[in-house]
Formats: structure tokens, C-alpha cells, sequence
């Protein structure tokens, strides 16, 4: 192992020339497990697969190689994409392509290996192929990269995603990782890496878009002692979970990514911000940083290149509007994380005062890309405007699920055909929702425009973290609009008027339209709309006259849904529907008579005695009376109660 | 107790503000919760007011005044779990352990969180219990799920 580690350091990471000699390449391909005379089988073990039972899987194929296979190897790598096919499992025997498997529990491990290694891979479960130069063919199977799902990804940030150990920084270093960063403080001045990344075109992947070699700049001209640069891995939105996969997959790059960015803008001190209850990543994190710091990679004086780094890991005590800068800048100051009037922008003045850069996971990712293959390579991959590519973490009612990542230009409607291949169980597109909590409900009126920082601008349309929500006929968006509501007044920090009450008045506006009236007389329908009317109102005062992005963007998937679901908020006040059958305030239950054999559960189920009847008779349910909470439906044996 | 609360400051010596909220994070993870005891004790160690702690532990929702029960119920309430149907998987936790979500029941057994997002979207409603994913989980098998729960902590 120590012999390993010298060999990487001396004749890898310190190897001046960009082509590595053939004897090294012959070393790090054993690293790397490309050629082996032994099979190698690789399991995913990101959060995502554990929670489809990928432990169980790891453990019944661990057993299943003792007992069968001695001489295969295990590897748990991280996550390569579609979150419905986990656990996903890799086979490559020796000198064949690698095969990919879905779903693959803990009882299919046996016939599968059984199988795979009496060379009959004829599984109902097999993916794809992936092959390189040099492999056998399998024949009639196809490509990884023809699959749908794929094709129509640009995997660049990703590419390492799954392909690895990510606890092993050999093999980081052996796939060419680390080789950059040396280079950088080696040859490359302040300047020149932000030069670099400035004309490369990257901009802000957490939404805004900013031109992050810009951002590097002002913190590297403010003239101060110190210098800090924090990732921001505070990716606490609902249903968003990219980042994470990132850090899970591929922890090496993002601390590589991390150096570049802490050298170009003359910090000494670098630190990850990482969400608490990350589940894997913390200590995934943890152990890539102890592993760079065992071979040198941070700490004092760097390869004798005269520069010091430290990258330090604080966890975020749970609370969503740190994600924004100034609120996370409080936060790791001991303070209550509240945001601050900007200016002064932290480049200026953040974390004690001093210049602070604050970058999203995803920049960070694309920045070792960028000081590999140049800032030509960078620009000639996506727009024009917005070079690169985007990572979306698509969830909902999709046919396929998980983390993609898309050449920007690509048009949303592509993502939802080609990548997602439509809705689930036959339903109806309804629409998608981009950038989590305060995104925008987008219909298929705008499905055609591209993923590009401008153009969705332009159609008021946020990009956001990469939060892509498909949602079908099955959600109500009246449901939906008070879910995110909820989520924002529960995670509003308290400091501006019009966020702290503005939310809690949208929340029970909303609350009192899923529900039905208790009393139907006093014009009830009327104030309800008017309650609606009202929200327009309270949308535009926090808009307007709230500080930080929580705030003004709170009202944001209201405002859309209202725009392009009017109708259905009017059904839920006017005709006490919803048309998803969602909101259980607005349900009313009927007994059907044939199928009623007057069991009298439900009748004694029943909080607000709407059921009458005669034992072994059908029952009837009084209208007036029923609050639709849904008990007499959940006992029914008969299934006799059914939904109006 | 106590001496862990020493142990842990100690590691912080130098007394800074921004040590504050990695040093109640860690007290939490030893301890389970902040006591009034630690909270104190912080405060005296940092030159800060309790109140002033108290102040900033409750804004944060990581941290707990009381100890959590001797099983964590973590469930998922993300984008992707909310469509298919947490709200009624929460709603019967609250109605079968007589909680609400960041409590702890008056046995000490059990106690709720509601978490935004563990990953598992696609197999959405997730519940997280003692180390183990529940997914698809729907309300009616709640009760049972308690209930073998109950059989741990009894068996235990």
C-alpha cells in the first residue's frame, strides 16, 4: 500500500508530461481494474440504492463469491443514474465488456450469478453493455449509451459517477484525478485560473447564473489578509437530491474542484458546507478529505509549490434559508442564519469580514473539467450564452427517475420524452416544476424551452438547483401550491414582515380552499375567492418587499399555478371538487348498495355519526354530515365505499 | 454525562462564537439532546448568554431539548414521497404514537421526524426506522409496523 502511494505521488501526481509513460498507464490500469484476469462485479451504494436494499444485495453477493467465486472482486461503487433501476449491479468477467443489471434484490443475486458466470447472461433483468477498446463484444446486447435514458444525456460532470470507489482516492488518481490541481498551483498564478474560468463561460449552477470566474476575481481584488471559499452542499429542497449524489459518487472531484477554486482566489481555508442528515455523503466527504490529506494533496506547503490549503467540513443544523449566502456566512459565524442586505456582496466582506467565495456543488464539479481540457472545450459544449451542461434530479410521476445531466440548449420537452420516456402507469402530463420550493409550474405550453440560463429568464422560468418535478393528473396543484407553502413558512427565518406573515396568511388562504366550508351559508364561497383574490395581493407585497430569495420568491408556485390551473383552484371554491381526488376535505363518500352487506364497521368507525342504517342492510352516509375523512373507505372490507 | 460535556469542550478551547454551533452539534450526537445542564455550560465556556444559545439552538431545527426516543422514526416528506402519499402515512404516525412530529412519547420509546428528501424517490413513501428503509409505505401498514417496533424495544 505505502509502495502504491509513493509510485502515485512520484510518477503520477509529480509526472510533468501530460501523457503518462506506458509502463505507469500499465500500473494504473490494475488500479483501475480495467484489465483483470478475475471478475469483477461492482454494486452501487448511494443513498438512493441503499434505500431499494442495495446493502442486502452487496452482502448476498459478497457470500455468494466466498462460497462460489473466491478469486472475483467486490467493488461498491457509487450512483450511475436511474434511481428506479436500483440496486444496480456491474458485471465484467475477464476481457469482456462490463454488463449492467437493474433491480437487483437479494434473492435474484444467485440465478443471476449463476448465470453470468456459466456465460448465460440471458436475464430479464440485463441493462446494457459498456464497453471500451480491447473488451469482447457481447453480441446482440445493446449499449449502455443507446439506452433512452442515455443517449440523450451528456454525462461530463457525471462521468466518473459510478464508474468508481469513491473511498478509493488510488483509483481517483489513477482515472487522471488530482494530476490538474498539482498542475494548476504548479504552473498557473491567481490570475490566470480565474482568466481561465472566466473565459470558459461558467456560470452558477444554484440558479442565478452568475459568471463564477467573475466571482473569483472581485474576491481576489478585495485587498485582505485572509480568504475563505465555501461549497455550498446545503441542498435542502424538497425532492432535490443531485448534490448529494455528487458527493456520494464522486467525492475526489468536488475537493479537487474545491482546491482549484480555494487557490484561484488566494484562500488558505476551504470549507464544505454539507447539509445535516446527508445520510452517506458526510462521511464519504470525510474520508476523501483524510485520504487527500494523507497524500499531501491539502495541508502545508503543497508539493513544495509555497501553497497552503485546509478543507474543513461544518454541518448545516438544519435550516433552508441557509442555502442563501449571506444567511450560510451567519450560520458558520455562530449566529442565527438570518440573511443580510446585500451589498456588501461576500466577495467583498462574508465569513469574519474577510472576501468569501461561495460556490454550488455543481460549479465546483465543472471547474477541474475546465483547467483539464481548457476553456475552448468548455464553451464548445452546450450555448452560447450558457456553455456546459445542467444536472437535473428528476422525481415524480416520470416513467424513470434519478440524476441526470443534460447539454444545455436541450429543450425540456426532450428531457421529459426521451430521458424520463413520459408518465407513469399511461396518466396525463400535467406539468413540471423546476428549482424545488419556489419554482414554477411549467405547463406544456412552454415544454419547449431550452435549458439555458437566458432563454428561461426571458420566459420567466427559473432554472433553479436542478429540481425537475414531473407531475401528472394524479396531483392536485391546489394540494401541491399548499404543500410548498407549507414547507416555506415552516423554513421562513423570521426577519422580513412580509415573508414571516405573508406565507402564514397564503398557507391558511390556501388551507381553507381544500377544505369544505363548516358553515354554507354566509357567503362562505365568496370570501373564498376572495381569500384567492387576496393571495395575488400578499404575492406581490413579498415579492417586492422581502430581503432575501426565500422570500421573494415564495409566492412563486402559486403565482404560476394560478396562471395556468385557474380553473381548478375555481372548482375547488365553487363546486367543492377537486379532480384528482386528493384533497381529503373536498371527498365525499357514497355507500354502494349492492356491494353493502351492513357489517356496521364503518357506522361505528365513523368520528362524526354520518352513517345510518339496519345490521345486514346497506347503509347510506348523510352528506351533511360527512367531513370526508376518509376511516369508513380505510375499513371497508367490501370495498363497498367509493369516492364521489 | 457530565464528563462528556467536558470532554467535548475541551476539544474547543480557544472559546470562539463560531465554535458554537459545531460544539452544541456535537454535545447533541453524545448526548442525544441539549440539556439545560449543557446548555448552561456552553454558555459559560463562551462568554455567551444562555439565552442568547437557546435563542439560536431553537431557530435551527437539528437540535432537541429532550432526548429522542429509543427509536428515531425519520419519515420523508419530499416532493416526490408528498405525491405519492406521505401526508396520511404522517398523519397515522401522529395518530397511532399520539405525537407530533419532533416529540417523543411519554415512555421514551418512540419519537418522529419529518425530513425533506432522504433519496428514495422513486419509491416514495420512505420511513427510515432503526437503520432500515421502509419504502411504498402505506398508512394501513403503520400499526403494524409499530407494533413490531413495540416487540423490539419489549425484546430488547
Amino acid at each position: 500500500m505505502e509502495d502504491l502511494k509513493t509510485f502515485l505521488i512520484q510518477k503520477v501526481l509529480l509526472f510533468e508530461s501530460d501523457t503518462l509513460p506506458a509502463e505507469t498507464d500499465r500500473v494504473l490500469q490494475q488500479v483501475r481494474r480495467d484489465k483483470t484476469d478475475v471478475a469483477v462485479i461492482h454494486v452501487s451504494s448511494n443513498t438512493s440504492s441503499l434505500i431499494a436494499g442495495a446493502d442486502k444485495t452487496y452482502n448476498s453477493i459478497k457470500s455468494y463469491i466466498e462460497d462460489n467465486e473466491p478469486d472475483s472482486v467486490l467493488v461498491k461503487v457509487g450512483c450511475v443514474g436511474p434511481a428506479n433501476y436500483e440496486p444496480v449491479v456491474c458485471v465484467q468477467l475477464p476481457g469482456k465488456n462490463k454488463l449492467f443489471f437493474r433491480n437487483i434484490t437479494e434473492e435474484k443475486v444467485e440465478p443471476l450469478l449463476n448465470g453470468v458466470f456459466h456465460n448465460d447472461i440471458n436475464n430479464e433483468d440485463l441493462l446494457g453493455q459498456v464497453g471500451s477498446k480491447g473488451f469482447g463484444l457481447w453480441p446482440g446486447i445493446p449499449f449502455m449509451n443507446d439506452l433512452p435514458f442515455f443517449a440523450r444525456q451528456k454525462r461530463v460532470v457525471l462521468g466518473n459517477c459510478g464508474c468508481y470507489d469513491p473511498e478509493s482516492i488510488e483509483e481517483y488518481i489513477a482515472r487522471g484525478g488530482y494530476r490538474t490541481f498539482i498542475k494548476t498551483i504548479r504552473h498557473y498564478t491567481y490570475e490566470e485560473v480565474c482568466d481561465i474560468i472566466e473565459r470558459s463561460g461558467l456560470r452558477g449552477r444554484s440558479g442565478g447564473g452568475y459568471l463564477t470566474g467573475l466571482k473569483w476575481k472581485q474576491a481576489l481584488n478585495t485587498s485582505s489578509n485572509a480568504r475563505f471559499m465555501i461549497c455550498n452542499a446545503k441542498e435542502s429542497d424538497p425532492g432535490s437530491f443531485s448534490d448529494r449524489t455528487i458527493l456520494e459518487s464522486d467525492p475526489h472531484r468536488l475537493i479537487e474542484g474545491m482546491a482549484i477554486a480555494a487557490y484561484a482566489t488566494g484562500a488558505s481555508s476551504a470549507i464544505l458546507y454539507l447539509k445535516c442528515n446527508s445520510g452517506h455523503a458526510r462521511e464519504r466527504v470525510q474520508t476523501a478529505i483524510d485520504k487527500a490529506r494523507e497524500y499531501g494533496i491539502i495541508g502545508h506547503n503543497i508539493y513544495s509549490s509555497g501553497y497552503n490549503l485546509d478543507i474543513t467540513v461544518r454541518i448545516e443544523p438544519g435550516a433552508f434559508v441557509c442555502g442563501e449566502e449571506t444567511a450560510l456566512i451567519n450560520s458558520l459565524e455562530g449566529k442565527r442564519g438570518m440573511p443580510q442586505l446585500k451589498p456588501p456582496y461576500p466577495t467583498a466582506s462574508g465569513l469574519m469580514g474577510k472576501p468569501t467565495v461561495i460556490n454550488n456543488v455543481e460549479t465546483i464539479m465543472n471547474v477541474p473539467l475546465i483547467m483539464q481540457n481548457g476553456p475552448e472545450w468548455f464553451r464548445s459544449i452546450g450555448t452560447e450564452k450558457s456553455p456546459g451542461t445542467k444536472i437535473f434530479a428528476i422525481t415524480g410521476r416520470g416513467r424513470m427517475s434519478g440524476v441526470v445531466e443534460v447539454e444545455m440548449g436541450i429543450s425540456l420537452k426532450t428531457i421529459l420524452d426521451e430521458i424520463v420516456d413520459g408518465i407513469r402507469d399511461g396518466k396525463e402530463f400535467k406539468a413540471i416544476q423546476l428549482g424545488g420550493a419556489q419554482g414554477m409550474f411549467i405547463t406544456n405550453e412552454y415544454l419547449d424551452t431550452p435549458v439555458d440560463f437566458d432563454e428561461m429568464r426571458s420566459r420567466g422560468i427559473g432554472m433553479g438547483a436542478g429540481g425537475f418535478v414531473v407531475i401528472d393528473e394524479s396531483t392536485c396543484i391546489v394540494d401541491m401550491v399548499r404543500y410548498y407553502m407549507e414547507f416555506i413558512r415552516n423554513e421562513s427565518c423570521g426577519k422580513c414582515i412580509p415573508c414571516r406573515e405573508g406565507t402564514g396568511r397564503m398557507l391558511e388562504i390556501l388551507e381553507s380552499v381544500i377544505r369544505k366550508p363548516a358553515n354554507e351559508e354566509s357567503g362562505t364561497t365568496l370570501e373564498r375567492f376572495k381569500g384567492v383574490m387576496q393571495l395575488e395581493t400578499i404575492s406581490t407585497v413579498m415579492k417586492d418587499a422581502s430581503l432575501c430569495g426565500l422570500g421573494q420568491t415564495a409566492p412563486n408556485p402559486f403565482v404560476s399555478a394560478l396562471k395556468n390551473f385557474r380553473e381548478e383552484f375555481e372548482e375547488h371554491i365553487f363546486d367543492r371538487k377537486c379532480r384528482a381526488n386528493v384533497c381529503r376535505g373536498l371527498r365525499t363518500f357514497i355507500i354502494n348498495v349492492e356491494k353493502c352487506t351492513g357489517c356496521t364497521v364503518c357506522a361505528g368507525k365513523c368520528p362524526v355519526n354520518a352513517i345510518y342504517g339496519t345490521r345486514l342492510q346497506p347503509f347510506f352516509i348523510v352528506e351533511d354530515k360527512c367531513t370526508g375523512c376518509g376511516i369508513c373507505f380505510d375499513v371497508c372490507k367490501f370495498s363497498a365505499i367509493i369516492v364521489k | 454525562m457530565a464528563e462528556d460535556l467536558e470532554v467535548i469542550i475541551k476539544k474547543y478551547k480557544q472559546g470562539r462564537r463560531e465554535d458554537l454551533i459545531p460544539l452544541l452539534q456535537e454535545i447533541q450526537s453524545a448526548t442525544g439532546y441539549l440539556s439545560e445542564e449543557a446548555v448552561v455550560r456552553v454558555g459559560s465556556h463562551l462568554g455567551l448568554s444562555t439565552t442568547k444559545i437557546y435563542g439560536l439552538a431553537t431557530f435551527y431545527d437539528q437540535f432537541r431539548f429532550f432526548p429522542a426516543g429509543k427509536i428515531n422514526i425519520r419519515i420523508c416528506n419530499g416532493t416526490s414521497c408528498f405525491m405519492n402519499g406521505s401526508q396520511a402515512v404522517i398523519e397515522k404516525f401522529r395518530e397511532e404514537l399520539r405525537i407530533a412530529p419532533g416529540q417523543t412519547t411519554r415512555n421514551g420509546n418512540f419519537s418522529f421526524d419529518i425530513v425533506t428528501c432522504m433519496g428514495g424517490c422513486f419509491h416514495g413513501p420512505v420511513v427510515l426506522v432503526n437503520g432500515e428503509y421502509n419504502i411504498r409505505l402505506r398508512p394501513e401498514q403503520v400499526p403494524d409496523l409499530i407494533k413490531r417496533l413495540k416487540y423490539i424495544i419489549e425484546n430488547d
